[in-house]
């Protein structure tokens, strides 16, 4: 092992150039992956604040009980999709709209807005049919006027998450594959360019698990190496972003290991693959 | 200790290369095999490595079988063996000496014996002064004579060498044959493909020679080593 781990290093001195091209390519793959993960990651950020708002509104009839209002908002608040219930009374609504216009503020008088019952949903059940299905089972209370979710907007939201998650899954398949395929070919180059030296391990008697060693440790060095170069590539993409388009956010450090792993598993991967097939061909 | 029993050989691409051939190399014999380009030679000597398969028959080296072994013990046989090219085949970017240690590291050596080993081996073969130049700056025969060390690191009980003077001058090429003759007379077999008929001749060694891929003569017929019988001259066969 010792000795595997020597050689492995060595092939990194006495090939500096082949090392650099290929870390640099399995940087420059993964970063284009992961540039990509931090789009598709904000994304869907910025649709989860967007769906945070997600609620139903059932506005209250004028003059009923408050008993009936608290029971139902007993009997709404044990619905398995309701995050949580909240009354809005009728002078909460006139602060609300006061606070809210402004300067046109003087233009309502109180007794003017109904009270109601704002309903907002789970994480999972934000979905235009849930939506609507809750909407209306809170219906069937007589005191209930009238309800408002947004059907369209919701709609319109749930369109969007369901492209965008699609979009994301095929890009990020393309670009992961993508990345294989040129690492696998840069450690192939690797291991072509040193054929020769397998070729006489093997007259001297070395078995092909000894040949194999300092191959996937090299391969899992450039990995890992190029996992970090990506991961720094696009915390830099990431600053510039950040100053000059939106704010985004960053992987967090799970996932950027998780990327790291990644690039190792790759290189891993592809070293075992091309030695692997080299070794079966001679 | 080496075995052929009716060999053939068939390459898919260029059909032939070795007809029904049979003979035996016994331990610390020293064994020519002739013949012109193309004969067959380097194939005898590839099977007898376990390069290559015979596509009929037996090869039976070190008591390993063509017929039964299992691709696992290819490296175990290997190391019994010390096996020598006409190019040399050495590592161009690492100096003598560890072009030498080579051999003894992947071969799972325990470190510490290898320094020592090492000058012995390079001694052996009389390249003690050159430790640690490399390869490039080494004459064909020097080079030759590091391949041989790193052939012997392993202690081989027998040496597979395929037309080791090859590329070498007159006098490199009598110091290597020298050599070889040292190494056998310490107890090592040798097997060598050539075609150098001087050499062969001057020797007195016993000879096998190929023709087409079959074997056409060989100056042990008998069984037994002869230390200098007729040997054929290719022109008379052709
Ligand atoms: N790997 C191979 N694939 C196909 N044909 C081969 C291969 N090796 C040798 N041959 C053929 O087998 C014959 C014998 O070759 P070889 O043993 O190299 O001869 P020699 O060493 O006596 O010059 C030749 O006709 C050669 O073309
Ligand atoms: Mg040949």
């Amino acid at each position: 092992m010792r000795l595997a781990i020597r050689e492995a290093l060595l092939a990194f001195r006495r090939a500096p150039m082949l090392s650099a091209l290929s870390i640099t390519t399995i940087a420059f793959s993964l970063f284009a992956f992961g540039l990509f993960g931090l789009v598709a990651l904000n994304i869907r950020n910025a649709l989860r604040q967007v769906e945070d708002r997600v609620e139903i509104r059932a506005f209250i009839a004028d003059g009923t009980g408050a008993e009936a209002t608290s029971a139902a908002l007993g009997d709404i608040g044990a619905f398995p999709e309701a995050a949580s219930v909240k009354l809005v009374t009728q002078g909460e609504a006139l602060d609300r709209a006061r606070r809210e216009l402004g300067e046109f503020s003087d233009v309502f008088e109180e007794g003017i807005l109904p009270a109601s019952i704002e309903v907002r949903l789970k994480v999972g059940f934000r979905d235009p049919a849930t939506v609507r299905a809750v909407a209306k089972r809170i219906e069937v209370y007589d005191f209930v006027d009238d309800i408002r979710f947004g059907e369209e907007w919701v709609e319109k939201l749930h369109r969007l998450r369901n492209i965008a998650t699609l979009a994301g899954a095929c890009l990020g398949l393309t670009f992961a594959v993508v990345a294989i395929i040129i690492i696998g070919s840069t450690i192939r180059m690797a291991v072509l360019a040193r054929s020769r030296e397998i070729a006489i391990m093997r007259l001297v008697g070395a078995t092909d698990g000894f040949i194999r060693a300092p191959f996937l440790i090299e391969g899992f060095l450039k990995g890992t190496l190029g996992g970090l170069f990506a991961l720094v590539l696009a915390w830099v993409a990431l600053l510039v972003i950040n100053r000059f388009v939106v704010q985004a956010t960053f992987f967090d450090p799970w996932m950027g290991a998780v990327g790291v792993i990644a690039g190792a598993s790759i290189g891993l991967a592809g070293s075992a693959l091309s030695v692997g097939r080299h070794l079966k061909r001679v | 200790m080496i075995r052929f029993s009716h060999v053939h050989k068939t390459f898919a691409r260029s059909g032939v290369a070795l007809q029904d051939v049979s003979f035996q190399v016994n331990k610390g014999e020293f064994v020519f095999i002739t013949g012109p380009s193309g004969a067959g030679k380097s194939t005898i000597l590839k099977l007898c490595f376990f390069d290559e398969r015979p596509t009929q028959g037996e090869v039976k080296v070190c008591g390993m079988s063509s017929v039964t072994y299992k691709t696992t013990d290819v490296p175990k046989l290997r190391r019994r063996l010390g096996i020598i090219f006409q190019d040399f085949r050495l590592l161009e970017d690492r100096n003598v000496e560890s072009n030498v240690a080579f051999a003894l590291e992947v071969t799972g050596t325990p470190a510490a014996q290898i320094p020592g080993r090492v000058a012995r081996l390079l001694t052996q073969v009389g390249l003690g002064a050159k430790a640690t130049a490399l390869p490039s700056e080494l004459s064909g025969g020097e080079q030759q004579r590091v391949a041989i060390a790193r052939a012997l690191a392993n202690d081989p009980v027998v040496l597979v060498a395929d037309e080791p003077t090859g590329n070498l001058d007159e006098r490199a090429t009598r110091g290597i044959y020298q050599l070889f003759r040292d190494i056998n007379a310490s107890g090592t077999a040798v097997l060598m493909a050539t075609h150098d008929l001087d050499l062969v001749r001057r020797s007195g060694c016993r000879t096998i020679e190929v023709n087409r891929g079959q074997l056409v003569f060989d100056s042990a017929a008998d069984g037994g080593p002869r230390p200098s019988g007729p040997i054929k001259s290719l022109a008379d066969d052709a």
